[in-house]
């Protein structure tokens, strides 16, 4: 729906106990084009997260711009892109059911409750909608998390290794129905991930970053099908070619 | 020589885990407070002295305060002022605590002052109260609140502190807003401080407003016990003292500990 524009002329780390200001990006540009799926492959603590929440807002203590450009033909609400974030940790309200977790980013009204509960039969979670979300195992409480992005119908959807720590088939579920969501809702999506395998599986593009500040070392279009997606064998190759691009340091 | 070890539990008298579920627990405490009794009638027996009545004569006093219902209008009059200082006192506190906890700058500069607030003794702040407005209801009120403030600011600072931050942010992203954020994220986390200085606050409320009472009001617990403590009428002392606890400790039965119990159920 929506392409994004990343021109950061400087961004640092702040300066923690002992070490000096770092800077992690300096004259970093990145173009995402409306409706890829991204997904930006870097080693631990170079600015990934920090990347993604400069995207959403969160973080804007940095100089250089952030440019959301709609749809051909479409437009922004006055308050700009709709962006649902899936962050490393689940993140749902403990004190609040699992469709009051859903329904709150629509305003929580009677109407937000109901597309919210739609959106949890989609995820397979509609009989937990009454739950507190700590009753739930750390898969389920991921699956709340993708239908809280999804219920909004996001122009940007922004997730960092939202399937972490969880094992490899509950982690191979979610991929599933995640590739299932977007062929519904399709959408702009930036992924961080350092796991190869689930990058080739999921991108249309890999970009892998380096160095500090962080540089482009590669980037690579994924122009796999969707059957190929499924075959382990086909993703594998794919995946061997990727790992070759970038460091040699890549041990994923 | 041989080191012999026997040990000493007996087969069978181990017991169940659940024998003192609720209703034994209940059972225990009525026996125990049966025995206070007992034992407050053997000592009174015992002095024999108008200045500590048995338990007949301290229900004969509650019987004779009740007759014209100037017991429990009193108990009623000093319950309304308890409310109107506790829900002053929650209010400005929470709203400084919460303050001071989200803003290190604030925390430093008016966080001393919380101590010195902390350490002025309660009379203190009374006679203040009570010399500078006048012996009013709003003083008697303030003076109860300004006691209390800082206890429910420190306890709420403490809360306002361990906010969490991951849960801020995602409010954010999705556009929760001012209002839909303090009722979905901020109190659910603040509730737990809240009901810590909802529970310490009443009991201290309670009592600091006899006192005020006792020194500027004219109706009220606190009065009637000072116009029995001049008459040397300690029947009528131990009814009022006996009544009103027994109506604040309904009130943190019924009304504190359910609230308690609902806010924290989402917890495993």
């Amino acid at each position: 729906m929506t392409g994004i524009v990343l021109d950061i002329v400087e961004k640092r780390f702040p300066a923690a106990a002992g070490a000096p200001a770092a800077p992690i990006y300096r004259d970093f540009r990145l173009d995402v084009a409306p409706f890829s799926f991204l997904v930006l492959l870097a080693p631990s603590g170079s600015g990934k997260t920090t990347l993604l929440n400069m995207i959403a807002g969160l973080d804007r203590d940095f100089a250089g711009r952030i440019g959301f450009e709609p749809a051909a033909g479409g437009a922004f609400g006055p308050e700009g892109p709709r962006i649902a974030y899936a962050f490393q940790n689940p993140r749902l309200l403990p004190w609040r059911r699992v469709l009051d977790n859903v329904a709150l980013p629509l305003g929580g009204g009677e109407a937000a409750r109901e597309a919210a509960l739609a959106m949890l039969r989609e995820v397979g979670l509609e009989e937990q909608a009454g739950a507190y979300p700590e009753r739930l195992s750390l898969g389920q409480q991921r699956r709340v998390a993708l239908a809280r992005a999804f219920v909004l119908d996001p122009d940007v959807l922004l997730m960092d290794e939202p399937f972490v720590s969880l094992d490899e088939a509950g982690a191979a579920r979610l991929r599933d129905l995640l590739r299932r969501l977007l062929a519904r809702r399709p959408t702009t999506v930036v992924f961080v991930t350092h796991d190869s395998r689930e990058a080739v599986e999921l991108g249309t593009r890999l970009v892998r970053l380096d160095g500090a500040p962080a540089r482009i070392v590669a980037d690579i279009p994924v122009t796999l099908s969707a059957e190929d997606r499924c075959s382990p064998a086909m993703v594998e190759a794919l995946r061997r070619q990727v790992v070759g691009h970038g460091s040699s340091a890549d041990r994923s | 020589m041989t080191f012999l070890r026997i040990g000493t539990a007996t087969a069978g008298a181990s017991r169940p885990a659940a024998a003192r579920s609720g209703l034994a627990g209940a059972a225990a405490t009525a026996i125990s407070l049966v025995l206070l009794v007992l034992a407050w009638q053997v000592v009174a027996m015992f002095v024999a002295s108008p200045l500590l009545p048995g338990p007949p004569e301290v229900a004969a006093a509650l019987v004779r305060a009740s007759a014209d219902f100037a017991l429990p209008r009193n108990i009623l009059i000093t319950l309304g002022r308890v409310a109107a200082s506790f829900f002053v006192a929650m209010v400005v506190g929470a709203a400084v605590g919460v303050a001071l906890g989200r803003s290190k700058g604030l925390d430093r500069v008016f966080g001393p002052w919380l101590i010195v607030l902390l350490n002025l003794p309660a009379l203190v702040v009374i006679i203040l109260c009570y010399v500078w407005f006048g012996l009013t209801e709003v003083a008697a009120i303030t003076a109860v609140a300004v006691n209390k403030i800082p206890n429910v600011a420190v306890t709420l600072r403490e809360g306002a502190v361990a906010l969490s931050r991951d849960l801020d942010e995602m409010a954010q992203v999705y556009r929760f807003g001012p209002l839909r954020t303090l009722r979905h994220v901020v109190l659910p986390q603040l509730a737990p401080f809240f009901a810590a200085a909802a529970r310490s606050g009443l009991a201290l409320t309670w009592k600091i407003v006899l006192v005020v009472e006792l020194l500027g009001r004219s109706n009220g617990v606190g009065f009637e016990l000072q116009t029995a403590f001049q008459l040397f009428d300690v029947a009528t002392v131990l009814a009022y003292a006996l009544a009103f606890t027994l109506v604040v400790q309904l009130i943190e039965l019924t009304i504190l500990q359910p609230w308690e119990r609902r806010a924290s159920r989402w917890r495993r």
